[in-house]
């Protein structure tokens, strides 16, 4: 059976032909988890149980004729920060290693709900903080191209599954540019739709205002496809957009008279490897011959976003991971407490890692009586001027596209030292995630030493059609 | 007295709805058993989220409304972060900047008829915490109040003694009763209150340089002894020519005496800020306008009306607006009637009789058997003369215990009254002739001859109009005829 970076629509079909079976074809996945789970730690818990029956009663369904959705019986990876009933919801921190989830995030639900089969729960930075995975109390995960590198993070296991072919779609989420980041470092698809669109239901909390589920990919196709069965309204989540369903793939189309690029400058300047904005410039070149029209546009300086970006993100941390107290749940420290709040600052002392710890330290002085004005509250005034600055640019221009990240995968051990790696890594992400715009990382090649090199285009607010269509372009009419 | 209370008060009512503030689960917990109520937005699992309840807000607006106060009508909620066990996700969803209601006010009754106002800063919609129970060597914890919504009103430092305390809050938990917001039961800890008082030299007006907060006081009676107790205690301090600490004081029972919780330099800091998880609040005046409709007729205004348009007195009417069950019982019964005497009539006998009896029996008012109308056929009867006063309240007894319509009793039991003159001329001269010393009296004491009025009434058996007894006898007895 060659499965190989196969589309989910084309799998689906070939289910419904009985070409295999959903249990045979999740085998096929596990052989290759098998294979390299050792050297890439994609996983911080395998599901294999829960993966076989689900791919039991897809097989039953279709020998009974009843119909599947696209997704059914398809072998995905889910990341470990979504909750799951009966699984372990780490966040790949070991303060929550003995949290078992009692209920479903409502990406999960929904997967489930289409007889989604799920392998494994992948491994993160811990908390989602960071763009390696290096942060990770459960080990990093190896970039499957470059097992000397890092795959990147927050979502770096879901990225490596998929570009490994341990799962044939994977969710992510991104707080600044964690789903983007790591398909970008492992060529693949990274989408994440317009903020409030996938429902943060049952997602362990990073920054509350910027958190968006999203998926990794082999293609276009699959990420519009997920998202219209993760994507709507959701009465469990106040901030979904109120929109019951959407419907991308069907309207997918590659088709664009006119297309108006917007490239910004700081984007593609000397912070950026010269190998990466050589290659999308490369890119924007082909959308020009395409009938794109390219605009150059001046966008607030990326170091504007990572400011903000690390104060409204870190404040928000310091409170969602106060509730991990380790009295309903979490870590307990054998350390004798004279007082129930020393017994909470044992168990959080021991359970947490240091990122978490600096994150939450630092989040929380941002927040106190005397500094709330000086950052917090001025971080939300530039984050409006952010907003304002996209809103200006799309008066120009339909979609902006840059560089993911400004450089490849870096080696292990990057983060050593540089408590800052994660927001600077992430300082092409962060401006559009302030903005809650749609985006998507292409793959658009590798660099000289083999190590794939991501593209991102993002739109508009609620824009997720056109963004999805520019990729189209780019994977039906440029990479082919 | 040398010092001056100066108390300001901050009030939880927990808000009457189905569910919780921001989860589904079933807001009664009282009774149920432990963690019953619970899930995992209210026990702060790992990436739960709040969805506010709109029933809960609605009632936040009604109550700022009935309190006379300005709605934001752009509003949002916040985080109040601090840690302890019983508080799931170490920070309260409160309402910082923005409280949906702000700058109202309320009028309180003082002694002698006199009308206080009290300005309310705020009121603020949040969450309930859990609840710890502690013993010796544990502490368990509970969560089924955890999310139970909370409306929160804060007065200005406008109360100068006791009594002004205690009638506010009295008016204040009508207040909550009457639009029905909660019902305010303060056994069940629907309604708690915490107090800041300090003392000044009477006459001062600054507010003084520090403040004591009483946290968590359950009751009006435990309020009264707590306010005692702090001005023994202050005042004892400020003799002695020093201030007392600024602090937070909790109570150990229900004596009213306090104990020192946390002073102000451990006090914590919140870092409040913006609630990310709920997009703010935004009403429409129209939408303000039909939250207002749905509040009926204050307490307040329901007084001025019987008193204006009725003619009641101020006390007879605080009494029967003191509920809307009562007003409502009462006018039920007045709906249709014009005569102003029948409708202050139909209050007495209701507050005077009816609810002295239902208090003796300790019934409610939804279980009365007498109904409404049959208080005013009664009150109609005594009018008319049909039935002597005396007789009218052993009727009301009847009525309250069975039902029975006064007609009916009057018949069955013989109570009609004697209008004819010549009946009672008869009974008047039984009487002077068999009370020859009364008589002779009367010539030392013109009034030895009420004796004989009752005499002649109960011969009567009550159901002759005494002031005709009276006068026949008065007439009888100056004729001079033996």
């Amino acid at each position: 059976m060659n499965t190989k970076y196969q589309t989910i629509e084309s799998l689906h079909k070939e289910l419904i032909a009985r070409s295999f079976t959903a249990v045979e074809l999740l085998n096929s996945y596990l052989e290759n988890v098998d294979a390299r789970e050792s050297e890439l730690n994609c996983f911080v818990s395998q599901t294999r149980e829960q993966a076989l029956e689900a791919a039991t009663k897809v097989d039953s369904m279709i020998e009974s004729g009843r119909e599947i959705s696209l997704v059914g019986g398809i072998p995905a990876a889910l990341k470990d920060n979504f909750n799951w009933i009966g699984t372990k919801t780490t966040a790949s921190s070991k303060i929550l290693d003995n949290y078992v989830s009692p209920y479903n995030a409502t990406v999960t639900q929904r997967l489930l709900d289409a007889n989604a089969v799920f392998v494994g729960k992948t491994n993160m930075d811990a908390f989602a903080h960071g763009s390696s995975t290096e942060t990770s109390d459960y080990g990093v995960t190896a970039n499957p191209y470059n097992t000397q590198r890092v795959s990147g993070g927050s979502s770096g296991g879901s990225a490596a599954a998929v570009a490994a072919n341990m799962s044939v779609y994977a969710i992510g989420s991104e707080t600044a540019g964690s789903v983007r980041g790591p398909a970008a470092w492992c060529g693949l698809y990274g989408f994440a739709p317009t903020y409030g669109r996938n429902s943060r239901y049952g997602v362990v909390a990073m920054g509350s205002s910027l958190d968006r589920p999203g998926v990794l990919a082999n293609c276009v196709e699959d990420c519009a496809l997920v998202t219209d069965i993760i994507a709507g309204k959701d009465s469990h989540d106040a901030t979904t957009i109120p929109v019951e369903k959407v419907e991308y793939r069907k309207a997918l189309s590659a088709d664009h008279t006119g297309l108006k690029i917007g490239i910004p400058k700081q984007f593609l300047d000397e912070r950026i490897d010269p190998q990466v904005s050589a290659r999308v410039r490369e890119m924007l070149a082909e959308y020009e011959k395409l009938g794109a029209t390219l605009v150059d546009i001046d966008l607030l300086d990326p170091k504007y976003a990572v400011a903000v970006y690390t104060i409204v993100c870190r404040s928000e941390v310091s409170s969602n991971l106060a509730r991990i107290d380790g009295i309903r749940y979490g870590h307990v420290s054998e350390k004798k407490a004279e007082s129930v709040l020393d017994q909470i600052a044992y168990n959080r002392g021991e359970g947490f890692g240091n990122e978490a710890k600096q994150r939450s330290m630092t989040g929380a002085y941002a927040l106190s009586a005397g500094y709330y004005d000086a950052y917090y509250k001025k971080a939300q005034k530039v984050r409006t001027l952010i907003i304002q600055d996209f809103a200006n640019a799309f008066k120009q221009v339909d979609v902006i596209i840059g560089p993911t990240m400004p450089t490849v995968a870096p080696e292990q051990g990057v983060t050593k030292n540089n408590p800052l790696f994660g927001e600077l890594a992430d300082m092409l992400t962060e401006s559009s995630a302030l903005a809650g715009l749609p985006c998507i990382s292409v793959p658009v090649g590798v660099n000289n030493e083999n190590l794939p090199i991501g593209m991102q285009i993002f739109g508009p607010q609620f824009a997720e059609q056109l963004v999805l269509d520019t990729a189209y372009i780019y994977q039906t009419r440029i990479a082919k | 007295m040398k010092y001056e209370i100066v108390i300001g008060l901050e009030i939880h009512i927990q808000a009457k709805t189905k569910s919780k503030m921001f989860c589904r689960c079933d807001a009664k917990y009282f009774n149920a058993a432990p963690n019953s109520h619970v899930c995992p937005v209210c026990l702060g699992l790992p990436g739960a989220l709040p969805v506010p309840n709109k029933k809960a807000i609605e009632q936040c607006i009604r109550l700022s409304l009935a309190l006379g106060c300005n709605i934001n009508m752009f509003s949002k909620f916040d985080r109040k972060n601090y840690f302890y066990p019983d508080l799931p996700k170490a920070y309260q969803i409160s309402q910082y900047d923005l409280p949906f209601g702000y700058e109202g006010n309320v009028n309180i009754d003082l002694s002698g008829s006199r009308e206080k106002q009290i300005r309310i800063t705020r009121v603020h919609m949040e969450e309930d915490t859990g609840k710890s129970i502690h013993s010796e060597t544990k502490t368990l914890l509970d969560f089924n109040k955890s999310g139970v919504p909370l409306v929160e009103v804060v007065t200005e430092p406008d109360f100068s003694d006791v009594k002004e305390v205690l009638s506010f809050a009295k008016r204040l938990k009508q207040i909550v009763k009457y639009i029905g917001v909660s019902d305010a039961d303060m056994e069940k800890g629907q309604m708690r209150f915490e107090l800041n008082m300090s003392l000044r030299k009477t006459g001062e007006t600054s507010l003084p340089k520090y403040k004591v907060e009483v946290k968590n006081i359950g009751s009006i009676s435990v309020l009264e002894k707590v306010i005692t107790y702090e001005y023994n205690r202050q005042q004892e301090i400020l003799e002695k020519g020093e201030i007392p600490v600024q602090e937070t004081r909790g109570l150990r029972d229900l004596s009213g005496v306090t104990y020192s919780q946390r002073v102000k330099e451990e006090a914590n800091d919140y870092r409040y800020f913006p609630e990310p998880d709920i997009p703010p609040i935004i009403y429409t005046e129209k939408e303000i306008q039909e939250l207002r409709q749905t509040l009926g007729e204050l307490p307040s205004e329901k007084k001025a009306r019987y008193i204006n348009d009725y003619g009641v007195d101020a006390a007879l009417a605080e009494t029967l607006t003191a509920t809307k069950a009562k007003a409502e019982w009462f006018e039920k019964a007045i709906e249709g009637v014009e005569d102003k005497e029948v409708i202050v009539a139909v209050g007495k006998w209701f507050v005077g009789e009816v609810v002295a009896l239902m208090k003796a029996s300790k019934s409610k008012l939804s279980q009365l058997k007498i109904q409404p109308k049959q208080l005013v056929a009664l009150v109609q009867l005594l009018k008319s003369s049909k039935i002597s006063a005396p007789s009218a309240k052993q009727v009301v007894v009847a009525m309250f215990e069975s039902g029975i319509d006064p007609e009916t009793y009057i018949r069955e039991n013989g109570l009609e009254m004697v209008n004819d003159e010549s009946a009672i001329q008869a009974v008047v001269e039984k009487v002077v002739a068999s009370n020859p010393k009364v008589v002779a009296d009367m010539q030392k004491n013109p009034n030895a001859y009420k004796f004989l009025i009752g005499q002649a009434m109960k011969e009567l058996q009550g159901k002759a109009n005494p002031q005709q007894v009276d006068k026949l006898i008065l007439a009888r007895l100056t004729s001079g005829s033996n």
